[in-house]
């Protein structure tokens, strides 16, 4: 269960070799949380983390998700629940950047992106949402992207993806009122990690670890919206109105 | 062609959902809830699934999650509040009365205070009900001499999970009646108990105030004059440091004879009225009661008290309900709600009590007036909480950084001490604390194995703390 602090006892991340999320979890798991299912493509991807977790006494534990088999997601969270019992939380960690300029050159990829990053959220989080309204509490993180709050030419595919998902998180959250269970949209700025490897980085960049702390204040103080590092909500409220010549220039950096 | 008739609704799969919180509105669950309307609606409330369990639910008073099922049924038992007042013998102290489970405090006044009458314990709000009074076997100011709430009681209805209904007392199957005291409503539902109410002079106290310059002074106060007092509490601010660190403001009072409340409130001695004068605006904006807008309230209604005063007539509601005058004032914390942290140590470990004081005066946490009291002995409820030594709740909003991790190293002083925090304020603690805590747990749970082998019966508290 949730207590009054917002830390939960058991969760369930989709994408669990996100570091992101293994930074939020490795906060959970200092409270309050005992259990942790890490669904993933390769489960020897995610050995580190588990036997990490599972040497602080934690029962961990990793499962199949592939965020294209949008058929499977139902399953996969049955099969959690059935590991771990009550989901307390759900994490849509899961997610891939890809390079604006191949999505140029092959539709077809954006395409797979966006039925990784939105499609992928849609079907993991409906059946998520399924799980937790049966059960009467637990929390979606839908971690999302600033990116999704104004699209850039040179990342409008991976943006485009964030703000599919991150109205339909805000929609999920909506539907949810009054079952006990919701849905947090968590809406990281640029941070460093394998992901953006390489890439220039924003004004404002942070790390996994930041972000996670910005996520755990977030949820004890009971936000819908959870900006990381908080400051890209003021950020962004201003670029989002910029005239379109000057975010042009702007985001062209 | 006719046009077929449509096909009969095809019953829900997921039955109807009502978000539930408690008083500290932090962590709310959705729930099937049902509100039975008479005694035969409330044993037929049972439902004939318990995929995920059943709980009652009274005034919703409780801080954190007793009284949610998340998932399951929640019965709320208020609209089930029926008392009868027992003859009596006129030279008895005490008068019976039986009570619906849904009855609450404030409407047995109503009829009680009239009749010369009160209730044998009534914690800082009179919105509970019975049902609640004996699920968290509450306290009040009167501990040090009375006990608690279950201490009073004769007997009680239960109905068990199978929906058979026994009746218990403490000479009547005194296993359950002791583990249903104090046992959060986990044992069955309660339906109605029978419990010995005192008489009073008339409906006001005679009241003595002191004003404490520190924790030591008031503790000093308390030590050497609460056993002259029917109710004592003191009421203090963990705001303060440095050498008023613990000031407090301690008053302790009895109930008037005929012939001193006569002065304020003439002829008539037992005159009652208690009413909520304002309520809370629907909705507060976060961070309105902040470090600095609670300092300054503390310091005025520290300034404002008399150093000491004696004998003042008080009326019921403003010894013993102040807080009541505010409906709803639970919603000023604003939307990330608050909590209470409620503990009870042995007065051998008055130096913890200290300790503990300094830190959260330390930490700036932004707390309003806490409440500090001084326990008798314990009854045999194995999750009864009360317990002879200090007891000291305070409200903290749950928006404050660290307050997690400083909340759990108090937790430590508190059970280094063999001490323990209160289950119904509780929406926070480390479960694995709790057996530590509730060194009898294990008794309670071979009871609760006896009546709910199935845990049919269940809370979203009993489901965090793993009860």
């Amino acid at each position: 269960m949730r207590d009054a602090l917002g830390s939960v006892q058991s969760v369930l991340v989709l994408g669990g070799n996100s570091e992101i999320a293994i930074a939020i979890v490795d906060r959970l798991v200092a409270s309050r949380c005992k259990k942790v299912v890490l669904g993933v493509r390769s489960p020897a991807s995610a050995t580190t983390t588990l036997n990490r977790l599972r040497s602080a006494g934690v029962d961990a534990d990793t499962i199949v998700f592939d965020a294209l088999d949008h058929a499977s997601h139902a399953q996969v969270i049955d099969a959690a629940a059935e590991r771990i019992g009550d989901l307390d939380m759900v994490i849509l960690a899961f997610g891939v950047l890809g390079e604006q300029s191949e999505f140029n050159a092959s539709p077809v990829a954006a395409a797979e992106a966006a039925r990784v990053n939105f499609v992928g959220a849609v079907s993991s989080g409906l059946a998520a949402a399924a799980k937790l309204r049966t059960q009467g509490h637990g929390t979606i993180l839908a971690i999302t992207s600033v990116a999704g709050v104004r699209a850039r030419a040179d990342n409008f595919v991976y943006g485009s993806t964030k703000a599919g998902m991150d109205a339909f998180a805000q929609g999920l959250g909506d539907s949810l009122i009054g079952s006990g269970a919701r849905c947090v949209v968590v809406r990281p700025g640029f941070v460093h990690t394998r992901m953006t490897e390489g890439m220039k980085p924003a004004p404002f960049a942070t790390t996994p670890d930041k972000i996670a702390d910005a996520v755990i204040n977030g949820l004890q103080k009971n936000k819908e919206i959870i900006w990381a590092p908080p400051i890209m909500s003021i950020l962004f409220t201003v670029l989002r109105h910029l005239p379109r010549p000057i975010w042009r220039k702007i985001s062209a950096g | 062609m006719p046009s077929t008739p449509p096909e009969p609704a095809a019953s829900r799969a997921v039955p109807s959902s009502t978000e539930l919180f408690g008083w500290g509105r932090t962590a709310p669950s959705g729930a099937d809830v049902r509100r039975p309307t008479s005694p035969i609606e409330l044993q037929r409330a049972l439902p004939t699934s318990f995929q995920r369990g059943l709980i009652a639910r009274g005034l919703g008073r409780s801080y954190g999650d007793a009284a949610q099922n998340a998932g399951g049924t929640v019965i709320e038992t208020t609209d089930v509040a029926a008392f009868t007042i027992h003859e009596s013998d006129p030279t008895s102290d005490t008068v019976l009365v039986t009570a619906d489970a849904g009855a609450s405090i404030d409407r047995l006044l109503h009829a009680l205070v009239p009749q010369g009458l009160f209730v044998p314990v009534t914690p800082g709000t009179r919105y509970v009900t019975v049902g609640g009074a004996i699920a968290a076997d509450i306290h009040g100011k009167n501990h040090h001499l009375k006990g608690s709430w279950c201490n009073h009681v004769e007997s009680l209805h239960l109905q068990l999970a199978d929906g058979s209904v026994v009746e218990v007392g403490p000479d009547l199957d005194s296993e359950l009646f002791w583990a249903t005291a104090g046992g959060m409503g986990l044992t069955g539902v309660i339906l109605d108990a029978t419990f010995r109410c005192p008489r009073i002079g008339s409906s006001q106290l005679v009241v003595d105030t002191d004003r404490a310059a520190d924790l030591d002074a008031v503790c000093q106060l308390m030590r050497d004059g609460d056993h002259l007092y029917d109710y004592s509490v003191a009421w203090i601010d963990l705001m303060a440091t440095g050498n008023n660190m613990g000031r407090s403001v301690l008053t302790r009072g009895r109930f008037a004879s005929a012939d001193e409340a006569a002065p304020k409130i003439g002829a008539d001695p037992y005159v009652y009225k208690a009413n909520e004068l304002v309520s809370a605006p629907p909705f507060m904006p976060a961070g309105l009661l902040n470090n600095l807008s609670i300092r300054a309230f503390n310091e005025l209604w520290f300034r404002k008290a008399p150093v000491e005063r004696r004998d003042e007539i008080q009326s019921i509601p403003t010894f013993f309900h102040p807080l009541d005058m505010v409906r709803g004032w639970n919603r000023t914390y604003g939307p990330a709600g608050f909590l209470q942290w409620q503990f009870v140590i042995p007065f051998d470990a008055t130096s913890t009590l200290t300790t503990i004081v300094d830190e959260i005066s330390q930490s700036g946490c932004t707390s309003f007036l806490a409440v500090l009291k001084s326990f008798g002995e314990g009854n045999s409820g194995p999750l009864s909480f009360p317990a002879g030594g200090w007891t000291l709740a305070l409200d903290i909003p749950t928006g404050i950084q660290g307050l997690g991790p400083l909340l759990d190293r108090l937790d430590d002083l508190v059970v280094g001490v063999g001490g323990r925090i209160y289950l119904a304020k509780d929406s926070r603690v480390r479960p694995e604390l709790i057996p530590e805590m509730y060194p009898r747990l294990d008794e309670w749970r071979e009871v609760r194995e006896r009546v709910d082998p199935n845990r049919r019966i269940m809370s979203d508290l009993a489901r965090r703390l793993g009860l």
